[in-house]
């Protein structure tokens, strides 16, 4: 019955997402009010729906019904009780469950928070927000229905993926889907702007939060999802551009590129056209992702779904979507007003800087993606675009983006000095260029590439703290530098912190993979092993119980100088549910850097395979991105951009004034 | 519904990531009994190894798989370099035995100039598309700044207030 309740909630929200995307529509060409009031209760109502469906899904799961075939696949009776809700969305039709559930909550948020807005964008808005959420309701409801029943149950699940079977999956998903469906809601007020044919300043101000919001999710998923590889992979590599990966880096880079060009939108009333295509592009790029990743048509290790519906249908959804707001684009773009004029050194110059290289970047990443696909298909050649690739294009591409990070806030709008702002930076400067001889000093064996882009880090750090020591005076009159602090705008400490996030971010990411080093080897009881000044001592392995596995527990015993500081016990797990096994690597923070211990096959006369690494830094990586969200969350809560905030006064007198 | 269901194991999405590179077998690629002894070629193998493609497993390189062709392939660069190869040497031979296929970096060859050509064209492209745009509406901005009439006081008044308004805000 639950299951069944769940499925037709999933109708019902389908079809008020059909009147969702009719009524209010055209109730704006009608200019009708009570028909565009229809969408926001539809909105709710139509996400209450949906929540009520997944509750049903989760309630198969967490009861293990296994008279539902998606329960059968992907559960297990001994699984914790955490797995049993998160292998809800650890499989295709249940996480295509979880994308509508998102979609339409989306929805709603913007059906309760855009009362301020003009009922025509807001009416079409929601109307094309319904519209998405039709063609996945339809998707999930034809190709991939998560309640089907089985005729006849059998005893016992199948079990969760061994490798699911983790926090990871608890919080890795939920995130990325909140990054990549909440670009929906600009997409939806990209393509209601361009059918009403009129944008301007006001337009940025109500979608920058909706941008900033996904591009913190998206930005805490990505960054979840590369921990997670990292300690669960076993050998330790954080990134590794794989196809479904890029397809997660694309929408964020159009993201990034979209929430700086709404800005000088938003400031400035320039590059209004640009940010237009901007927002319909990160969610087209979120579009492609999910086709790349469900229809299958990667040969990536992600092409489990081979079932060919489900690749067309995706298809279409993304060529009604994709192209007809192109199209749309085409037609009506032309005929918007362009903005504000500035000179092109000038913090409009530099964020169109920073706009041209997150493009760049995102549209190489499209192109590596892409190419050995299409050079297959048109001449049946067959060639590799893997990590080497991306390393040099993004490299290259990414250290001009880099160093301009800390000049864009320092410029002044409209028209500013570039040798001011250099002026202003010196200490940073200064700064980098002894850390830069101090790298070279120390690890001059590496050459001088690694140590000039610790200066960079270093660089991209005190620069973006070097905006907010000077509008604060604290070196010059530290005495009121709080009061000062307090008074600053949350966007402009927004800006420094997310900078500072990505100096974090980069500098976790060099010294990663410049200075790490890694040991091999096959171990007996009481060996010990070498790595970067710690001793480890294999003490010897012994089997242990799992809820619904077995595991091979290995305890090694770490020194340093003689002393004990800690004891590492990596494991591999065996499920015999699924016949898998999986290896848990054991890690040791020491300080922001981490060893990190994964086991290989044992041998007969009880050695036992090891991989241990010892990684300067590595944490700062995750640390940057997690750096760059709270960057995010500064930014989001700055009075100007709360939702539902009345306007500042100076809107206020610009509109009096018109 | 039920047949179909039941034949495909399906998993999530970004996560399959982890899922598959697990399924192909317990990890673990490089085994201590294929390393050299000489630390300086073993050096050199390892950075090959990660520009090779195990050409059975999907976006991993030879390096990280622990597919037995993986295997062969780490041991074959091993005794290419034992014999005295060059790295390039080392990469043609891979090459003229396995295709363009088992390049995780693809050489600029007629089929992937394009891909070489790409990133960079367009940051060519986008930077003089910028440049084009701003002069034209430069110039269009110089000439109509001419024929603009000069405020009245009342505008002017305004515009001061606006100013002194902004200043209070930022």
């Amino acid at each position: 019955m639950i299951a069944e309740i769940g499925h037709y909630a999933l109708v019902l929200a389908l079809g008020l997402a059909v009147i969702q995307a009719v009524v209010p529509v055209i109730g704006a060409r009608l200019n009708d009010p009570t028909l565009m009031a229809v969408a926001e209760p539809v909105a709710i109502a139509q996400f209450g729906f949906v929540a009520l469906s997944f509750a049903a899904l989760t309630a198969s799961y967490v009861s293990s019904d296994f008279s539902v075939a998606n329960v059968v696949i992907n559960s297990h009776s001994t699984m914790p009780l955490i797995y049993k809700f998160t292998s809800v969305w650890g499989n295709h039709e249940g996480s295509m469950l979880l994308w509508v559930l998102i979609l339409t909550l989306f929805g709603a948020l913007v059906a309760l928070f855009s009362a301020n807005l003009p009922a025509m964008l807001r009416a079409d808005a929601l109307g094309i927000q319904a519209l998405i959420a039709l063609a996945f309701h339809l998707f999930i409801l034809v190709t991939s229905n998560p309640f089907a029943r089985l005729q006849e149950p059998p005893f016992e699940g199948r079990d969760l993926n061994p490798v699911l079977q983790d926090f990871g999956l608890a919080v890795h998903p939920p995130f990325l889907y909140l990054g990549y469906v909440g670009f929906s809601v600009t997409f939806s007020f990209a393509v209601a702007a361009l059918i009403e044919g009129r944008i301007d300043a006001a337009w940025a101000r109500w979608v920058r939060p909706w941008a900033l919001a996904a591009w913190m999710a998206l930005t805490l998923g990505i960054a979840m999802g590369s921990y997670w590889a990292y300690y669960e992979l076993g050998w330790g590599g954080w990134w590794f551009w794989d196809p479904v990966e890029n397809a997660s880096l694309m929408p964020w880079l159009a993201g990034t590129a979209l929430l700086h060009s709404a800005v000088v939108m938003e400031k400035r009333n320039a590059l209004k056209v640009w940010t237009i295509l901007l927002a319909i592009l990160a969610f087209s790029l979120s579009l492609i992702g999910t086709f790349l990743v469900r229809s299958g048509v990667l040969t990536s290790v992600h092409a489990f779904a081979t079932d060919p519906t489900r690749g067309v249908f995706i298809l279409g959804i993304l060529v009604f979507f994709i192209g007809g707001a192109l199209s749309l684009y085409a037609w009506r773009a032309p005929a918007l007003k362009q903005g504000g004029l500035f000179a092109p050194i000038s913090r409009e110059g530099a964020l169109v800087f920073n706009n041209l290289f997150l493009t760049t970047v995102c549209a190489t990443i499209f192109v590596g993606t892409l190419y050995p696909l299409a050079l297959e298909a048109i001449t049946a050649e067959k060639i590799s675009v893997g990590a080497p690739f991306f390393n040099a294009t993004v490299g290259v591409l990414a250290i001009p983006l880099l160093f301009a990070v800390p000049f864009g806030p320092l410029l002044a709008w409209k028209r500013g000095d570039l040798l001011g702002a250099a002026q202003r930076l010196i200490a940073a400067f200064g700064i980098s260029l002894v850390v830069i001889v101090a790298a070279f000093a120390f690890f001059g064996a590496k050459g001088v590439l690694a140590p000039a882009a610790i200066g960079l880090a270093v660089f991209i750090m005190i620069g973006a703290l070097t905006d907010i020591a000077e509008r604060t005076q604290v070196i010059n009159q530290p005495s009121n530098a709080f009061r000062r602090a307090a008074g600053l705008p949350r966007g402009a400490w927004g800006t420094a912190v997310a900078h500072l996030g990505v100096g974090i971010a980069l500098l976790g990411i060099v010294c990663e993979s410049n200075f790490g080093s890694e040991h091999i080897a096959s171990v007996k009881p009481s060996q010990t092993v070498a790595l970067a000044g710690y001793d480890l001592t294999f003490e010897g392995a012994v089997p242990r119980q799992g809820p619904n596995y077995r595991e091979l527990v290995a305890k090694f015993t770490i020194r340093r100088d003689g002393q004990i500081v800690g004891v590492m016990e990596p494991t591999k797990r065996s499920f015999a549910a699924r016949a898998a096994s999986t290896t848990e690597a054991a890690l040791m923070a020491r300080g922001v850097s981490q060893l990190y211990l994964s086991l290989g096959e044992p041998g007969t006369d009880g050695s036992i395979v090891v991989r241990a690494y010892y990684k300067p830094l590595v944490l700062l990586i995750w640390l940057g991105a997690i750096v760059m969200f709270a960057g995010g969350a500064l930014s989001l809560s700055d009075r100007r951009l709360r939702v539902g905030a009345p306007k500042p006064s100076r809107s206020s007198i610009l509109q009096s004034a018109k | 519904m039920t047949m179909r269901a039941r034949s495909q194991v399906r998993t999530s999405f970004l996560t399959a990531l982890v899922v598959a590179m697990l399924s192909i077998g317990p990890t673990f690629a490089v085994q201590p009994d294929e390393m050299l002894t000489d630390p300086a070629l073993e050096a050199r193998a390892r950075v090959l190894s990660r520009e090779l493609r195990c050409m059975v497993c999907q976006n991993q390189s030879i390096d990280d798989s622990d597919a037995p062709l993986a295997k062969d392939l780490r041991l074959l660069v091993r005794e290419q370099l034992k014999g005295g190869s060059t790295d390039q040497q080392v990469l043609d031979f891979l090459v003229a035995r396995y295709g363009e296929f088992v390049l995780l970096n693809p050489r600029v060859t007629a089929h992937s100039v394009l891909l070489w050509v790409i990133p960079f064209g367009i940051l060519v492209f986008g930077a003089a598309a910028i440049v084009l745009v701003t002069r034209r509406r430069g110039s269009l901005a110089h000439d109509s700044r001419n024929n603009l009439e000069r405020l009245t006081a009342n505008e002017q008044q305004r515009i001061n207030a606006l100013l002194d308004a902004s200043d209070r805000n930022s």
